[in-house]
């Protein structure tokens, strides 16, 4: 990382007329710019009100998480509307959508780090961060879905209870357990591990007391040794690469909830690579839904410049073009298959009670997005925005097709039922995106929102200058 | 070793330079002099001062594969105990040792326990934390986490000289040398 290119002439194009590509961070910086500018936001001791109302608005909805919990558990699992043919709705359809959204940031910490990509420098220290507080959302849906979520201790995790009892490990609810947990954990390692360096600088730049002592426990004692970097960037790397396997191999295993089942709808071969296409999806719009606004109101567009801005919506593209040939993949699979069952859940998909969100996913997911192949779309940030709003929209709407209209009509007509949500599910949800935006308010105002040190690496003085020794 | 007596209350002698190709320059310097007891400090990871300073290759990726083989059977164990001998239990008379059915978990503590060897072996490694070490004594290295790059010889090298060691320090023009107590 240490002897990145030089960053203001990559962006030459090849093509005469074509316009250069924007750099990774604007020229002009140096170490103790980048320091200051983005330990500044931390450090200072006046709070912006514009913080402090998303800050309040975040919290609010909390306290509404809080508040249906405490009806969840006074009244029981009757709160929600999840009923006998769709026995898991709301509570699962969020779980895989929070879940998804935290792939995007493992993807860029550690897929693009391994893949050279200089850009991820300026932005994977906050999408590290949504991934955490994305998988702490996602976590409180299999717990609470339960009802009595103090019992979901021997049914989720294996350890020697009174009653001898052990999880079923022949089913994917467990795996999935392992998958999320494990995926929480070396994420926490993952972004601790970037942030102790970030720490030592604001131990040895805080004015108070408290920043000091704070910032110096959690610095570790970290000097900067040569010697501590060395193994440093070795176990950067290592993680890096132990991720991405992972960061595959956890929404692969969400899609074996659904596709190891036999219900019409889900037993596909095509939803591993098609829910993991989906994740990353959503996550870089969740990423670009952050990283706009914050680089508006902290004046970060030095570091996050268009030229991020334009790979996220490429990836976009990409990855959403993915999922619509997964949506094609769906349709050819129920009719190649014969299978009356297929069938009718494809018919019952396109023209059925829920057809509404079918045909609005698709014209988000399938449709819209082909606005990214526009350079002047892509240069329009405010538009960017809704559209990343809107690809959210998409993908929740995508999970709730394939939850809901699998199971509201699957087998025996007589067993048929409409599912409707009630206020409380719709609270529960609210509730959780309370959690995150409270958790991200205070990740932007008490740790640096941009991984410090590792911008330093890209700042012209990083380079080391050919010169004669001795 | 015998000639350690210099100063049992100093650590070493430091350099500060500006920028890290003089910090690189300095430390190969200072190996080609004969120092070996030394450390540069940076704020950046600079590839090129590991070979400067001569460091071996790190154990971390042993202890890392040795995570990962340890977390692997732990899984795959676990599951095994817990479904064929702890609690057995016939569902639609699949077999209890149903080994495709244990991958997924088992990858999964495979990669725990491959990143719970490098996030503990490379702190452990680094004998981090310590929340006290003689080179914060020097005021200049609050900077060293900032924009400041410093080269430390400490007393513990065979070839430590004060006086010498320091004049060696000053012929490589940094922005100053201080004395690092101990």
């Amino acid at each position: 990382m240490a002897a990145a290119p030089g960053h203001s002439h990559d962006g030459v194009a090849d093509g005469g007329n074509m316009r250069p590509i924007p750099p990774v961070i604007a020229p002009g910086h140096t170490f103790e710019s980048v320091t200051e500018k983005i330990g500044g936001i931390v450090l200072t001791k006046r709070t912006q009100i514009g913080w402090l109302v998303g800050f309040a608005i975040g919290f609010a909805l909390l306290m509404l998480m809080n508040m249906t919990i405490g009806q969840l558990l006074f009244v029981g699992i009757g709160v929600f509307g999840n009923n006998n043919p769709v026995g898991w709705a709301f509570p699962i359809i969020n779980f895989v959508w929070w879940i998804g959204i935290g792939h995007a940031g493992t993807l860029i910490s550690a897929i693009l780090l391994l893949f050279r990509q200089q850009w991820r420098t300026s932005i994977n220290r906050f999408a590290e961060a949504m991934t955490l507080f994305a998988v702490a959302c996602a976590a409180m849906f299999p717990l609470l879905h339960t009802g009595r979520p103090w019992l979901a201790a021997y049914w989720l995790f294996p350890y020697p209870n009174s009653m001898g009892l052990w999880p079923q490990f022949r089913s994917p609810l467990i795996w999935d357990v392992f998958a999320v947990s494990t995926y929480f954990t070396v994420s926490l390692l993952f972004w601790y591990t970037g942030l102790v360096p970030d720490m030592a600088t604001l131990r040895d730049r805080a004015k108070s007391k408290a920043g000091k002592v704070i910032y110096g426990m959690l610095s570790l004692g970290w000097r900067g040794s040569a010697r501590h970097w060395h193994r440093y960037e070795m176990a950067y790397l290592l993680l890096a690469g132990i991720s991405t396997p992972l960061v595959l191999s956890v929404h692969t295993v969400v899609s074996f909830d659904f596709a190891v089942s036999v219900v019409p709808g889900w037993h596909a071969t095509i939803f591993p690579p098609y829910f993991v296409a989906g994740a990353v999806y959503s996550g870089f719009a969740m990423v670009m839904t952050l990283a706009i606004p914050l680089r508006k109101f902290y004046g970060l567009e030095d570091f996050i410049t268009m030229r991020h801005i334009h790979n996220m919506t490429k990836i976009m593209l990409v990855t959403g073009m993915i999922v619509a040939y997964g949506y094609a993949n769906e349709v050819f699979f129920s009719w190649y298959s014969a299978n009356m069952y297929e069938g009718y859940m494809m018919h019952n998909r396109m023209t059925g009670p829920y057809a509404v969100f079918y045909w609005s996913l698709i014209a988000i997911n399938a449709c819209m997005i082909q606005l990214f192949w526009f350079r002047s779309v892509r240069d329009n940030v405010g538009l960017l925005f809704v559209l990343s709003l809107l690809v959210n929209v998409g993908m929740w709407l995508e999970r709730f097709i394939i939850i809901v209209t699998s199971l509201h009509r699957d087998f025996l007509p007589s067993s048929w039922d409409m599912y409707q949500p009630t206020r409380w599910d719709f609270a529960m949800f609210a509730g959780t995106i309370g959690l995150f935006l409270s958790l991200f308010f205070l990740f932007i105002r008490f740790l640096p929102a941009l991984a410090i040190f590792e911008m330093r690496t890209i700042v012209p003085e990083a380079k080391l200058q050919p010169e004669q020794h001795g | 070793m015998t000639h350690a007596e210099t100063s049992p209350t100093l650590h070493g002698l430091m350099a500060e330079f500006e920028t890290p190709t003089a910090l690189v320059a300095a430390t190969e310097r200072a190996r080609l002099e004969g120092y070996r007891n030394m450390d540069a400090y940076s704020p950046i990871p600079i590839e090129e001062l590991s070979e400067a300073l001569g460091l071996p290759r790190t154990r971390l990726p042993r202890l890392v594969l040795g995570g990962g083989i340890l977390g692997g059977l732990a899984g795959y164990g676990l599951q095994y105990w817990s479904q064929v001998i702890a609690y057995p239990m016939n569902v639609g008379g699949r077999p209890f040792h149903a080994w495709p059915y244990f991958i997924p978990v088992t990858f999964e503590t495979t990669i725990l326990g491959a990143a719970l060897g490098a996030f503990i072996g490379m702190w452990a490694l680094n004998k981090l934390p310590m929340p006290y070490h003689p080179v914060f004594n020097v005021p200049a290295f609050a900077r060293a986490s900032t924009d400041r790059f410093f080269l430390c010889i400490e007393t513990s090298d065979p070839r430590f000289d004060l006086q010498a060691t320091s004049k060696f320090l000053e012929s490589l023009h940094p922005l100053g040398v201080s004395e690092v107590a101990a």
